[in-house]
């Protein structure tokens, strides 16, 4: 079974045995607005926790993605390169950024949970 | 996730601490309450609370700016009044600060000019507008940049002959009316306005709210820039609001009109450091005083006509999908750095990136190559025509005007 946890910079990671999705929430692409550019890394990147993954840019801003977990990226949504705008429509699902094979789980484990995100937005309003 | 470029309208140096500690309370325009009321987002700019984006978004916003009609609220720009016995007088008065030819302004025409300081440097733009009426002779109307208006309105009247006054309008809101269907809005609401010839102004009755209208703006496309009493804005931005053709636009989709329609934003692709010969400016400084001078920093931009200045704005194509912001190194092919980028996202009618910003002359020809370093990589663009789109300003009947 699938779980997914979130970061303070607005990153969601959906963990699938040791493979992570990676993605921005709702809250992230509705602040940004408009999505009109995603820069991707290439296939095979190594990426560390809290280093930067990918790059989402709105009519107004460039934003870094950071990765949540540590690993090597095992596949891209190219898709978003043609129709970056999925990344308003359906955050969660096809918007989805990138893929890693995570390294050690335990990074996981002390994202926050749904409910502890929700929890975090409130004190940022 | 986090920013790594902002937008324009919403650059304030400020870190958290300080802000916390220092910064006053943000000023409001008269039509503060209706943007919260229509859902906007609100941000810092210049001092003022305003509107970036409305619920629909900047793409939407500035689309629909495109194809039908847009109304912003710009009424923290500085508006002001330059009066004096007669038009020589304050034309004269003008011309010692500004390199345009006010003299030679007609009755109710409009023109776009900078302030230079004594090296030519642009210390604000700003548009003149002499007034239309008879009695009024030796008014001018100035409107200058909200973030300079504080330095920009002591600079001028420290420099004025005793028979003469700048007078601050403090009371009047700015909304500027934008867009095709612009005219035959504002026409319904001020008769005569869809006549009037560019770059023109005039005292008019907004459904009997007493007005001063410009036909001009800052998007590119044809329309109007209406003063009037703050005690009136709300009337007028609700009564162009409830025409279907018009819907509202924030600071957000303004950046990006503007930067289609290759228009300097003042701190960003202009500023104290850059001349008008290097900013691309030159056709706003008219024949007359190229020859006669008389302005601040008059030798560096003659000097700069006759040899050409060593950097140029120009408008960037980057080739491929990835926008170049602000900052961004601008190289030549062999990796040299040639320049900077001064604005640059996402135009949302070109429908992909677009950039301008300062070459090294032998770099600023049109289709000239180049690269955009962008995040650590070489990114090919080229040197491109501004505007980025076509402009569509209203062009009278032949000989009308």
């Amino acid at each position: 079974m699938s779980d997914t946890k979130f970061t303070k910079d607005h990153e969601y990671v959906r963990l699938d045995g040791d493979t992570a999705t990676v993605g921005i929430t709702d809250h992230a692409q509705s602040q940004l607005g408009d999505v009109v550019y995603v820069g991707l890394p290439e296939i095979g990147k190594a990426v560390t926790q809290g280093g930067e993954a990918a790059v989402v840019e709105s009519v107004k801003a460039a934003s870094d993605v950071f990765a949540p977990v540590s690993g090597e990226v095992v596949a891209v949504n190219a898709e978003l390169e043609g129709a970056p705008s999925t990344v308003n429509e359906d955050p969660l699902g096809k918007g989805w950024f990138l893929k890693i094979k995570v390294k050690d789980k335990s990074e996981f484990d002390k994202l926050m949970s749904d409910a502890e995100y929700q929890d975090y937005l409130k004190t940022l309003s | 996730m986090a920013e790594i470029t902002s937008e324009s309208a919403a650059k304030e140096p400020a870190s958290e601490a300080s802000a916390a500690l220092e910064a006053p309370p943000l000023k409001t325009t008269p039509l503060h309450d209706a943007h919260v009321a229509l859902g906007a987002r609100m941000v810092s700019f210049a001092g003022y609370d305003m509107p970036v984006q409305y619920p629909s978004g900047i793409l939407g916003e500035h689309l629909h700016t495109r194809s039908s009609a847009g109304i912003f609220d710009v009424s923290h720009m500085g508006q002001a009044f330059l009066m004096g016995p007669d038009h020589a007088t304050v034309a004269k008065a003008l011309e010692a600060l500004v390199p345009a030819d006010i003299l030679n302004l007609a009755p109710g025409r409009q023109r776009y000019t900078q302030l230079l300081n004594e090296e030519g440097g642009i210390l604000d733009d700003l548009m003149v507008t002499r007034s239309a009426d008879e009695a009024e002779d030796g008014v001018l109307m100035l409107v200058v940049n909200a973030a300079c208006k504080e330095q920009d309105f002591p600079h001028i009247a420290a420099r004025l002959p005793e028979n003469m006054r700048l007078m601050r309008a403090e009371h009047r809101a700015l909304i500027a009316l934008q867009g095709p269907k612009a005219a035959e809005v504002l026409d319904r609401h001020c008769g005569g306005a869809a006549v009037m010839p560019f770059m023109s102004a005039r005292q008019m009755s907004f459904d009997g709210l007493a007005c001063h209208v410009s036909r001009s703006g800052y998007t590119g496309e044809d329309g109007y820039e209406i003063s009037i009493k703050s005690a009136h804005a709300v009337a007028v931005w609700s009564a162009l609001l409830r025409d279907a053709a018009v819907k509202p636009i924030g600071l957000g989709a303004r950046d990006s009109l503007r930067l289609e329609a290759g228009l300097c934003l003042y701190g960003h692709d202009i500023d104290t450091t850059t001349s008008p010969v290097e900013a691309a400016l030159t056709w706003s400084v008219q024949k007359r005083r190229r020859e006669e001078g008389g302005f601040p920093g008059a030798e560096r931009v003659k000097r700069e006509l006759a040899d050409g200045a060593s950097r140029k704005r120009v408008g960037l194509l980057p080739d491929g999908k990835a926008p170049a912001r602000e900052g961004t190194e601008i190289q030549a092919k062999d990796g040299r750095k040639i320049g900077t980028v001064t604005s640059g996202g996402f135009g949302p009618s070109l429908g992909g990136p677009l950039a301008m910003g300062y070459v090294e002359t032998p770099f600023a020809a049109v289709g000239t190559e180049l690269t955009l370093l962008v995040r650590g990589k070489a990114l090919p663009a080229k040197v491109a025509p501004m505007p980025f789109v076509p402009n569509r300003y209203f062009r009278s009947p032949a000989g009308a005007s």
